[in-house]
């Protein structure tokens, strides 16, 4: 069984030529940036979506100057342990709602890849938002994409240089700008401007600005579609996400194979639509060609079928030969509607699931958090007035931005329970964990088990409506 | 192998065999190769800074002068400089002053968790919650007093219990009616023949008349029903009568030591313990 197998295998091995396997392999185009892709621009529908998608993040650079009652409105406070959005102040222990977020958004990422590919990668995605404007810059400098190869082959000379000189002062100009707008987000944005200016900001600013600017320098100016087939992960693990009803820009082989040159007065007859002008390929951002069917190096940002219907038009055929659809739809199986495939539905339900914890955990933040601990050694104490006495650690956090004066009380779940070191309302800060200890006391005639519920309540004493509950336990000798 | 490349233009090395069998050119990309130089450049700076190369008797101790010991000097320095400001207020302040102040207490009790581990909680448990032949001190049963300024004389200069053996001075019957009347004691009634015995037999002189003790002598509360040697209950208060504690004359007599912390530790640590067994539930 196996030894036919193998023959089966060394037999089709040896019926191909080794010369077509040759052959083959010469079409073999591994991208590792050795040549820059220097890209066509072509005005579109899919240029304007990718122009949209891109201009979201103008958020990302104008946010950190939005005020909130004279502080940042969205401030990632991380030397204090703060993230505060508008009205809303998260501590880190409510970061189990940033879990959810993360949850959200990466499930969102599944679900709407399964529907129509790589929409982050094609239209969302900084680094290709960044290039995009990199080399939006190159073409307005240098020209278009024949005379940027020129230039690149060309040797040095003052034009050359004045050139590549205005082109790397601006990508620099952006690249600053970019590293200052994502530490603004950490640090008083205004305060960072005139620390910037008078040569007195934070090391870590420093650091992190300078390490945005290389970043954005290097991997935008350089890299470009380096790092989505090589570095970037998503870029990886999309083909799981894909399915055969995945909507993505593909070639319509049917309607465009045999492919051939367009020549005047040559019969078309037994053709397809397919001119082989290339346009796709030239327009690629990552220097793929769509004809050769979906690979990782797609962006799905659609760019190609922008320059396909455009020749379409010229050459008086109808657009589509390269346009959103899935395998089955060319292959001419049913697809079924979005809301009845599987993977949709499940994927869906837990989005819903994150969206109501995050609802929920914002809805409920509180401005009080109370932890009680009991002391286990020893677990209780006998008094000498033949009380039994327990401890507990209470932890008590002040979520507000205000001091604030809390007071605890207790069930009396316990017959002739007493407290004691309650009496007195306790100064907590704003933002801080203050522990205190508390002692509870029950005469031994009244332990009914060794172990009975004792419920603490702890409140703001200006205003009882912030009352936390948390129960606990008291512990008693065996009867 | 051959000079002549028969596959000119192919992007091969001009190596090949058997005709048609060559090897292709796929160099390394080019920005993975300027990582993998930066990396070296990284790991040669990295050497000279850092102490790394072996040598015949020492290592190459590195430019930078780092150490892992200096860097953890560093950092417990940067400790230190935080907890000076509580040290010294320790240092100034009175235990009974120590207590008053919330957020001196609080750093107290902290600090002196390790000290009660080390020192004290070998006898006494952790969290004081005693052991057999030791007290607890979670409780507010005092031996010599549960004032802070008491607890702290304890610490100093130790303590050692003292109860004289009556198993040779009482006789059988009298031991037995006077254990009925110290566990009737603890139980909040008496026995008529064993408090005569009590008063006869000179223990009120201790005890007290209401056998709740004195604490100038550490002489034990009868009363509570809380047992200086466990584990209490009849066998073990007959014991400790006829054996009395620390009694030479008897080899069979309990042993109840303190020992002396005054020479072993300096005052602040003592002021610090003494807070904190205060704190542990029982601070008078």
């Amino acid at each position: 069984m196996t030894g036919g197998i193998v023959n089966n295998l060394v037999n089709s091995a040896q019926s191909e030529n080794i010369d077509d396997l040759y052959e083959e392999a010469s079409h073999w185009h591994v991208n590792t940036g050795d040549e820059t892709i220097h890209a066509k621009r072509l005005a579109g529908r899919f240029r304007t979506y990718k122009w949209l998608g891109h201009a979201l993040y103008l958020l990302f650079f104008l946010g950190p100057y939005l005020r909130w009652e004279d502080s940042q409105a969205i401030l990632y406070d991380i030397p204090g342990r703060k993230f505060h959005f508008f009205d809303l102040t998260i501590l880190p222990q409510d970061v189990w709602i940033l879990s959810l977020i993360l949850m959200f958004f990466a499930i969102l990422m599944v679900v709407v890849t399964a529907i129509v590919g790589r929409l982050w990668c094609g239209y969302f995605c900084f680094q290709t938002a960044w290039t995009d404007v990199f080399t939006w810059i190159e073409g307005k400098i240098e020209g278009d994409p024949a005379k940027r190869r020129k230039l690149d082959d060309a040797a040095w000379s003052s034009e050359k240089i004045r050139k590549r000189g205005i082109k790397h002062t601006l990508w620099l100009l952006i690249s600053v700008l970019t590293g200052i707008s994502f530490t603004a987000w950490f640090t008083d944005a205004y305060q960072l401007w005139s620390d910037l200016f008078t040569l007195d900001a934070a090391f870590m600013s420093w650091v992190t600005i300078g390490t945005f600017t290389a970043g954005t320098y290097v991997l935008a100016g350089f890299m470009r579609e380096q790092v989505c087939l090589w570095l970037c992960p998503y870029a990886r693990i999309q083909g799981v996400f894909y399915d055969r009803d995945t909507e993505l820009p593909t070639y319509d082989f049917n309607r465009g194979e045999p492919r051939g040159k367009l020549r005047k007065g040559e019969n078309t007859e037994g053709k397809g639509d397919c001119v082989a002008c290339n346009q796709c390929v030239a327009v690629c951002p990552t220097g793929i060609d769509i004809r050769a069917g979906q690979q990782e190096g797609c962006i799905t940002c659609g760019l190609c079928i922008d320059a396909c219907d455009m020749v379409m038009d010229k050459v008086g055929k109808s657009r589509g030969l390269v346009r959103y659809a899935s395998l089955d739809e060319i292959q001419g199986i049913d697809v079924p509607p979005v809301y009845k495939r599987p993977r949709i539905i499940a994927s869906s339900a837990l989005i819903m699931i994150a969206v109501f914890g995050i609802i929920y955990g914002l809805t409920h933040l509180g401005s009080l958090e109370l932890k009680v601990l009991h002391e286990r050694q020893p677990l209780f104490v006998q008094q000498s007035d033949g009380t039994i006495q327990n401890k507990y650690y209470f932890k008590m956090l002040n979520k507000t931005d205000k001091e604030m004066q809390v007071k605890i009380t207790v069930d009396e779940s316990i017959n002739g329970l007493t407290m004691i070191g309650a009496d007195k309302t306790i100064a907590v800060g704003s933002g801080d964990l203050r522990s205190h200890t508390i002692f509870v006391k029950v005469p031994n005639g009244f332990i009914s088990a060794p172990r009975l519920p004792v419920i603490f309540h702890l409140s703001d004493a200006s205003d009882p409506d912030t009352m936390v509950t948390y129960e606990s336990m008291f512990f008693g000798p065996k009867h | 192998m051959s000079d002549q490349n028969p596959f000119p233009g192919e992007n091969n090395t001009g190596h090949y065999w058997d005709g048609n069998l060559r090897e292709l050119l796929n160099p390394i990309p080019k920005w993975w190769m300027i990582g993998f130089w930066i990396s070296i450049a990284i790991f040669i700076g990295y050497t000279i800074w850092y102490p790394s190369w072996p040598l015949i008797n020492t290592h190459f101790k590195g430019v930078a002068g780092w150490t892992a010991m200096n860097e953890y000097k560093e950092d417990m320095a940067k400790i230190e400089a935080i907890r000076a400001p509580y040290e010294e207020s320790i240092n100034k302040m009175s235990a009974a002053q120590i207590l008053a102040d919330d957020q001196l207490a609080n750093y107290t009790v902290r600090s002196a968790k390790v000290l009660f581990g080390d020192k004290c909680a070998a006898c006494h448990g952790t969290g004081g919650a005693g052991n057999p032949g030791y007290p607890v001190l979670a409780d507010d049963d005092w031996l010599y007093g549960g004032t802070i300024e008491k607890i702290q004389e304890t610490i100093t200069i130790g303590r050692q219990g003292m109860m004289p053996a009556h198993g040779s001075r009482l006789s059988d019957q009298q031991i037995s009616d006077l254990t009925k009347h110290v566990v009737a004691l603890g139980q909040g009634s008496e026995d008529a023949a064993g408090k005569a015995v009590f008063m006869s037999a000179g223990c009120f002189a201790c005890h007290g008349m209401d056998a709740k003790g004195n604490q100038m002598m550490g002489s034990a509360n009868l009363t509570d029903g809380i047992y200086r040697f466990a584990p209490g209950g009849a066998d073990s208060v007959k014991y400790t009568i006829a054996h009395g504690v620390n009694d030479a004359s008897d080899a069979k007599s309990r042993n109840a030591v303190m020992p002396v912390f005054g020479k072993m530790l300096d005052e602040n640590d003592i002021k610090k313990l003494a807070v904190y067994v205060y704190k542990l539930g029982g601070g008078q």
